[in-house]
């Protein structure tokens, strides 16, 4: 080439091969030390409170509680490996703090993984709805699917449970994660056709999530309004949002709904990625863009609800932990859903312990930590949106 | 490879924007879409590339139609390039090129997607721009990669919706003389709409005259693209000028519009 260029930096530039692998290890890098770090967190958070437990108790009483009910399990439906499950020679003692392992396993552990499962469900929610709708500024909060499935869950609970579910032989829990996923999924419906009007516009978008938020909002306080509900009577926690839902009956039924709806949302993440480009090329690469921005909506959706339901209105970690993971890592979608999960965990249990312990012993909701970061990182986002545009 | 397009209508709303266009091409054809602003071109591309379906008339790939052909396949045999481009500031140039590789990528990437992105990337002379961040680029160099990104989906059909709207004159040609040795090289077609009729002139083997949606040209282009059917369809007098070089074609006035 004759042209006048800037010489390169390096004589022999990197070849795709290198920038693919070398990216590649930064990513599952991420992944590992968002995972370390998820972790640490929660055995940190377990520890502290208005009674102080030390790390090496709260390992025992996880471990110890985890063993005895393994035990427990076996003796009554396997006894035959409950035999062999007794002969091993290694025994966990229990804590030394007599209170630990009600502390620790009763009340905290419930509640950790609330937090963690929330914010792995709405921060890949909110990854993937920002991939599907190609709009930076759109996660479940955004968009009003926050407030329209705490909606729904407050409903469920106003109505409450009812002949319907004895004949479903549904739970109480099911019986609320239905009603937030309904609303939840209409609130949804109504974005999806508002985006597919003609000259819609990222913005419009994101003023109509914030109306149908309000809507959803409106209908919660009139329930309230109407009702004496006991759980409905601290409306204002429902609202901001916090763990106080949190029970290991919740956990138990979430974790699975959790689990599914991230391995569906991470199949989809090669067609996410197609849809980068735009729908048309998307849909010359042979992806069904209609299909797949339904669909990643309602499988997202599912998973925000489910979490919603127990917990109230939790703000703006859709926003952040994608965002953040963005930043880092890029926008390959196979890398970006998991860690954008795990950053959001970590950063609603960070906050959640935050919540729990300032105060102590008063706690404040998590949802008043959750506005006060998430506002001022959207505020951060437009601001770095002058210079370089959003996404 | 043959292409064969047959009386394709495709209406918006009742309104009828393509009106039986039919043509053909075969292997290593260039075919250059002509016509002013309106007149269909961007519809007839995506309409071939798959983005929507034509209202009546048929397009086949080798003798079969190709809304009979599974669109994972189709995407290896048809590559498009849009007028208007999306991407996303966090993507890199060589993960936008290796998009043109998704139909052939199950999961991880192998080392073999990853040369073709590297091939692709040097036939555009772009290959030490791999690791930049798209949005870092200039308008010229980001419409480049999205051609190398239809170069790596290594498609039988290249469909080209003025590509070179925004490259300068130098890239304009280098882009065409490369797109010109690829069409040679693999065999494949390519359907290119243009504004610059010089162009078309230049590295069309047949030009398609579209007028108000209907064909009003079909042919080599030095037969079709006359002074007087510029003054029909766009309604600007011009001349031609011949020397050593070639053909080429100056227009100089808007008629007045009566």
């Amino acid at each position: 080439m004759t042209e006048v260029r800037e010489p390169p930096e390096i004589n022999k530039p990197e070849t795709v091969h290198d920038l693919y692998h070398k990216g590649s290890s930064r990513r599952i890098a991420l992944i590992a030390g968002l995972t370390i770090l998820l972790i640490a967190t929660a055995i940190f958070s377990a520890g502290i409170g208005t009674v102080s437990i030390t790390p090496q108790d709260t390992i025992l009483a996880i471990g110890h509680s985890c063993a005895v009910s393994i035990q427990n399990f076996l003796h009554t439906y396997l006894p035959s490996v409950a035999a062999w499950y007794d002969t091993i020679p290694v025994t966990i003692p229990a804590p030394s703090n007599p209170q630990a392992e009600l502390i620790v396993v009763g009340f905290r552990l419930p509640r950790i993984f609330l937090a963690i499962l929330t914010g792995i469900s709405l921060a890949v929610a909110g990854a993937v709805m920002q991939g599907l709708l190609r709009n930076p500024l759109v996660s479940p909060f955004t968009l009003g699917l926050s407030s329209a499935a705490s909606f729904g869950a407050a409903l469920a609970i106003v109505i409450g449970p009812g002949v319907l579910v004895s004949y479903f032989l549904m739970s109480y829990d099911m019986w609320i994660v239905v009603f937030a996923f309904l609303f939840g999924w209409l609130s949804m419906l109504l974005v999806y056709w508002i985006s597919r009007s003609r000259g819609t516009t990222q913005s419009t978008l994101i003023l109509a999530g914030v109306v149908i938020g309000y809507l959803f909002t409106a209908g919660v306080m009139a329930l309230k309004y109407i009702t004496n509900n006991e759980k409905l009577r601290e409306l204002m926690v429902w609202l901001m949002g916090g763990m106080w839902g949190a029970s290991w009956s919740a956990v138990l039924l979430l974790i699975p709904l959790v689990i599914v709806c991230f391995f569906l949302l991470e199949r989809k993440a090669w067609d996410l990625n197609a849809l980068s480009a735009g729908d048309d090329v998307a849909k010359n690469l042979g992806i069904n863009v209609e299909r797949l921005r339904l669909s990643g909506l309602m499988i997202s959706t599912f998973a925000a609800s489910c979490c919603l339901a127990f917990t109230g209105i939790i703000g703006f970690i859709g926003l952040m932990g994608p965002h953040i993971c963005r930043m880092i890592i890029g926008n390959d979608h196979r890398y970006l859903i998991p860690c954008a999960g795990l950053m959001g965990a970590a950063i609603l249990l960070l906050s959640d312990t935050v919540a729990r312990t300032i105060m102590s012993p008063v706690e404040i909701p998590v949802g008043i930590i959750m506005y006060a970061i998430g506002g001022v990182f959207f505020l951060f986002l437009i601001m770095r949106a002058k210079g370089r545009g959003l996404y | 490879m043959e292409i064969v397009i047959e009386s394709v209508s495709k209406e918006y709303s009742g309104k009828r924007v393509l009106d039986a266009i039919s043509f053909s091409l075969g292997k290593s054809e260039i075919v250059a879409l002509v016509g002013p602003n309106g007149s269909g071109k961007s519809t007839l591309i995506k309409t071939i590339a798959g983005v929507h379906s034509q209202t009546s008339g048929s397009i086949g790939l080798d003798g079969t139609d190709i809304r009979q052909i599974d669109p994972i396949e189709l995407a290896k045999c048809i590559g498009y390039v849009p007028q208007h481009f999306t991407y996303t500031l966090y993507s890199t140039v060589f993960e936008t090129v290796l998009l043109g590789r998704r139909q052939h990528i199950k999961w991880s990437v192998s080392d073999e997607e990853l040369s073709r992105v590297q091939h692709s990337l040097e036939a555009l002379e772009m290959e030490h721009m791999a690791g930049n961040y798209m949005d870092q680029l200039s308008g010229g160099e980001r419409q480049k990669v999205f051609i190398a990104r239809a170069l790596a989906q290594d498609p039988k059909l290249f469909l080209f919706d003025e590509p070179t709207s925004a490259l300068d004159i130098r890239y304009q040609i280098e882009v065409m003389e490369t797109m010109r040795e690829i069409t040679w090289e693999r065999g494949a077609g390519m359907i290119i709409a243009v504004h610059d009729l010089n162009l078309a002139y230049r590295y069309a083997d047949t030009v398609v005259v579209l007028h108000g949606g209907k064909m009003a040209g079909y042919g080599k282009p030095q037969e079709i693209l006359t002074p007087e059917c510029i003054n029909r369809v766009y309604g600007v007098d011009s001349f031609v000028v011949e020397n050593e070089q070639g053909k080429f074609l100056v227009p100089f006035r808007a008629r007045a519009s009566n």
